[in-house]
């Protein structure tokens, strides 16, 4: 039978999920295998060193950058305080002595007889590093970090904005084909993860974030109201860093599109559990694509212990979503996959396949604008 | 007119330089990011050509790891192809050949990874700073940002961004030879505190090269302690009236080699089965434009559209340079390229109707899905329109950046008194640019080739008598880094199967009213006879195949310059391609219609008269 690989997007009930909470630098890790953790505690920490503000004294003091040496007060390594006395020249028989005084706190790094330059390292800054998800540690790095096991509910979205942040599931829209406007958020979704449908309106995250929801989760948006959330027109798809109060996530894509039934559902039977959202995209080499992450307590179902929407075979039956327009957006089932290139509308010629789409038509498209998905 | 120094990216030398008679089989590889593509030049009848070729996914991430994995698929689709075997039993290339196996060099280039990413570091932005970043971009590599005294950050801010930035390297210039060595030694104690971690892996030593004023080397290799691995290389900038950046590029590809691919999974093993040392793809791609331009003797503009960056590289008169416009591409970036351009300015180019929230959705859900291809003719066109504008900005930054050396006092006499030019004039001149070559996926792959030679002409505006190009397979990383060992057959090889000519564009500067003569032409050559005029605002194709020669005669009308002053006659060699001779008398600067209907209008009438598609 003809078949074919194509992407998807991971959506799974249960799964046993790893994560590694790595430090950025080398520091102390707070836990030890076997320790149950939630979400919110801390598992390692560091300090990084401090920031740096470079003073150039030879020019505060009007002085040859290879006298600064003899005119400082304070020598390397020792601290200084904002205000500080830092240097002083020696002045005309011990008078008319000119100083200068230091902008910031820290220790002095270097003085350099060559430039006059004195660099001021600030205290050290605390990094900390969460589990952001709860569960076991199962692994201890060394001065790195953890590795944290739980057994959870996957989903991954395909658009994201803001970075990390936790809140219990909550639905506000019955079915995924419902537009999330702003009447469907209330006051009581305050630090909650919201579950949309369809859209969500600009609206409706302008009032997410004014309640205080913890994120947003929703089939669809439109660019037109992300560039009015975001202030700018978002040109490359690297995101995690927004402070724009709370993390958005889209499952499926821009414009007026349904969250897929499957998600739709999980996050119904779901609704009330703690969930794990990060909303970082990084499409470019090394793909991150947003996630929810919801740990289960339950059982899992031995029936549905795989994953259901992963990279992976093609083949006539399956169920597809058309991802490119002029079908965007349309589910239908795998008809038929001819090996020969086909000329498109376009001229271009390219492999395809044939979809036998749920409102009952067969289109053809490029199998390169199809992912799969399980419904 | 002082201008950056010329240089071939990697010159081949008499030590690299193989005998070519002693060379029949040649296999080369391109490791890109996504796709491994593999040729195979062979001597037929005495002269190289390519034969096949292959390709596979590279496999430098999990679960592979090991890029050598791609490499031989792709070497194996060769093989089979060929039937030839050329993976041993081993796993390894055969080399030397012999009984119809294996090959008798292989080489190989590589951006897999995002290819090389560099911070580099002056004293002045446009001198120092300027000269560090062409050696940089010369060298293939990527240029993060560029610190400088005058950038307009207060120091604490640049060293937050060297700390933020996680570079493959670092390059630092500043001061010319016995001259004032304070200000550069202030940069390298800016960049000693700020610590920069490099990409990959903590256990690896940032190299940091300085290629700065020979006096200042001791306070500089103080200023760094042993968390970084200095190289102290010649200045690039001796002095302010010349540039000398093969050194720091030779230093950057060594660097190159020892740190940043040898940290690349399978690297290693790929390293020891070259022949010549692994080229950054961006420098090979130099090195073979700047080889033809200096053969034939003359000005060539390269461009390589891909779906993140688009690569832009010229020679004029000699002078080599390329850049890397980071966030211009077709998939990954094409959002930015909305952004930066605008809608309407890419609308302009599409004649039809669109409605522009649909449009700004499905620009980004091809940012979010970037590997789905146009499937209507509609889309097509917005993606085309998309990419004249991606390159009319690429080039556009391309021509802020190839100047002539900024900083380099001059003399001047009463007679400038009229035509005072400063230093730091681009040195990049449509008007006698006599090559364009294109490359990457949209141009390379677009269903006609009318449409990659519009998209061509729309972007750049070559004006004067201009040949256009596009390189058939994408082979110019493969054969840039075969001109370090075997210059001839790379030249054989890109003048027989490299590049696929489309034809001429004769385009005269100037701006005229609708309807009015703007040049008068008359084309002759063996079975050819073509003569008319063209009047201003329109466009002729003329039908002339590939391969055929024949002499031009251009009379501009007043006010319109074809290459040799306004209303001036010019006489020229033409060449004949896929697509023929664009007769094109919409002037220059290319202006649309500023009224939406009016342009609609005029772009339906060009790209019928191109014949780029049938609309309804």
């Amino acid at each position: 039978m003809a078949h074919a690989y194509t992407p998807g997007l991971k959506v799974t009930p249960w799964t046993r999920h790893r994560i590694r909470r790595i430090l950025p630098i080398a520091g102390e890790v707070k836990r030890d295998v076997g320790e149950r953790v939630g979400a919110a505690d801390v598992v390692a920490e560091t300090f990084m060193p401090g920031n740096v503000t470079p003073l150039n004294v030879a020019n505060m003091l009007s002085m040859p950058p290879a006298d600064i040496p003899e005119c400082m007060l304070k020598q390397v390594g020792d601290p200084i305080a904002v205000d500080e006395r830092l240097a002083e020249t020696k002045g005309i028989f011990g008078f008319f002595k000119a100083h200068c005084q230091s902008r910031t706190a820290g220790t002095i790094e270097t003085i350099s007889e060559v430039t006059g330059q004195v660099i001021i390292r600030g205290e050290p800054l605390p990094v900390q590093v969460s589990a952001y998800v709860a569960g076991e540690v199962v692994e201890v790095i060394a001065g790195e970090g953890v590795v944290i096991e739980s057994d959870v509910a996957f989903v991954q979205g395909i658009f994201g904005i803001g970075g990390e942040t936790l809140g219990p599931l909550v639905m506000a829209c019955e079915s995924p084909e419902q537009e999330l406007t702003a009447e469907r958020i209330t006051d009581e979704m305050a630090g909650m993860v919201v579950v949309g449908g369809a859209r969500m309106t600009g609206a409706a995250v302008g009032r997410a974030i004014e309640v205080g929801c913890a994120a947003v989760v929703s089939g669809g948006l439109d660019d037109a109201d992300l560039r009015d959330i975001l202030g700018y027109d978002l040109g490359v798809a690297i995101t995690g860093s927004e402070t724009i109060g709370l993390t958005l996530v889209v499952t499926e894509g821009f414009g007026e599109i349904a969250m897929a039934k499957r998600t739709h559902q999980l996050f119904g039977e779901l609704a009330g559990h703690e969930a794990s959202v990060n909303g970082t995209t990084q499409i470019r080499a090394g793909v991150m694509r947003p996630e929810i992450v919801i740990p289960r307590s339950d059982h899992p179902p031995a029936a549905d212990s795989k994953p259901n929407r992963i990279a992976g075979l093609l083949e006539v039956g399956t169920s597809v979503r058309v991802i490119r327009d002029p079908y965007f957006g349309v589910l239908g089932t795998v008809a038929s996959l001819p090996s020969e290139p086909q000329a498109l509308d376009s001229e271009s010629r390219a492999r395809v396949l044939c979809v036998d789409t749920s409102e009952g038509e067969t289109v053809t498209v490029p199998r390169a604008n199809v992912e799969l998905i399980e419904e | 007119m002082t201008t950056p120094e010329s240089f071939s990216p990697v010159p081949a030398t008499s030590a690299n330089l193989l005998d070519p008679s002693s060379i029949n089989v040649i296999l080369a590889t391109d490791c890109g990011s996504t796709t491994t593509k593999a040729i195979l030049i062979e001597k037929v009848d005495g002269e190289f050509r390519q034969t096949f070729r292959g390709e596979a996914p590279t496999t430098v991430e999990e679960p592979a790891a090991d890029v050598t994995m791609g490499v031989v698929n792709s070497v194996s689709e060769v093989a089979e192809l060929a039937g030839r075997k050329l993976i041993g039993d081993d796993g390894q290339v055969i080399r030397p050949a012999s009984d119809g196996q294996g090959c008798d060099i292989y080489i190989s280039t590589s951006s897999a990874g995002g290819g090389l990413q560099m911070m580099v570091a002056g004293v002045v932005r446009e001198m120092t700073a300027a000269s560090a970043k062409r050696a940089a971009l010369g060298a293939g590599a990527i240029v993060m940002d560029t610190i400088a005294t005058n950038d307009k950050r207060l120091p604490h801010e640049q060293i937050q961004r060297i700390r933020e930035l996680r570079p493959d390297m670092i390059l630092i210039s500043g001061g010319t030879d016995g001259g004032t060595t304070q200000h550069v030694v202030q940069i390298a104690e800016m960049v000693a505190p700020a610590k920069p971690q490099p990409r990959f892996g903590s256990e690896y030593c940032m190299p940091v090269i300085f290629a700065g004023n020979v006096d200042a080397r001791d306070a500089i290799t103080g200023a760094f302690d042993d968390s970084v691995e200095l190289s102290l290389v010649e200045n690039l900038r001796p002095t302010m009236e010349r540039e000398n950046l093969a050194p720091a590029r030779d230093a950057i590809h060594d660097l190159f080699l020892e740190h940043v691919m040898a940290h690349a999974p399978g690297y290693d093993k790929l390293i020891s089965w070259t022949d010549a040392p692994i080229m950054p793809t961006p420098a090979a791609v130099g090195n073979i434009l700047q080889q033809i331009a200096e053969q034939r003797g003359v000005n060539a503009v390269g461009v390589d559209i891909g779906g993140a960056t688009t690569d832009v590289f010229s020679v004029f008169e000699g002078t080599f340079n390329r850049t890397v416009s980071a966030n211009l591409g077709m998939s990954y970036s094409i959002s930015n390229v909305c952004a930066e351009a605008s809608l309407p300015s890419i609308l302009r180019w599409v004649p039809l109707d669109m409605d522009e929230r649909e449009l700004r959705n499905r620009v980004k859900n091809k940012m979010i899905r970037p590997t789905t291809i146009p499937q209507t003719l509609e889309s097509l066109l917005f993606e085309q329109a998309v990419a004249r504008e991606a390159l009319r900005l690429a080039y556009e930054q391309h021509k802020d950046f190839a100047t002539t050396l900024k900083g380099v006092q001059q003399q001047r006499t009463v007679g400038d008194t009229f035509s005072q030019q400063s230093s730091g004039q681009t040195i990049v001149n449509n008007m006698t640019l006599d090559l364009l070559v294109a490359s990457g996926g949209v141009l390379s792959h677009a269903p006609r080739m009318s449409q990659t030679a519009a998209m061509l002409v729309d972007a750049f505006q070559p004006e004067g008598i201009t040949t256009l190009a596009k390189d058939s397979i994408f082979m110019m990383p493969h054969l840039g880094v075969l001109a370090q060992v075997l210059p001839e057959a790379a030249v054989q090889v890109f003048e027989r199967d490299c590049l696929v000519y489309l034809g001429t564009c004769i385009a005269p500067a100037g701006i005229g009213k609708a309807g009015r003569a703007c040049f008068s032409y008359q084309i002759t050559g063996e079975g050819i006879s073509h003569s008319g005029e063209v009047v201003f605002g329109e466009m002729k194709l003329l039908s002339m195949a590939d391969g055929v020669i024949a002499t031009a005669v251009i009379e501009p009308a007043k006010g319109f310059d074809a290459g040799e002053g306004p209303g001036k006659k010019v006489e020229g060699e033409i060449r004949g391609g896929t697509v023929g001779v664009i007769l094109d008398g919409r002037g220059r600067p290319l202006e649309l219609p500023t009224d939406r209907d009016a342009c609609r209008q005029a772009v339906t009438t060009w790209n019928h008269v191109q014949g780029l598609a049938e609309l309804n």
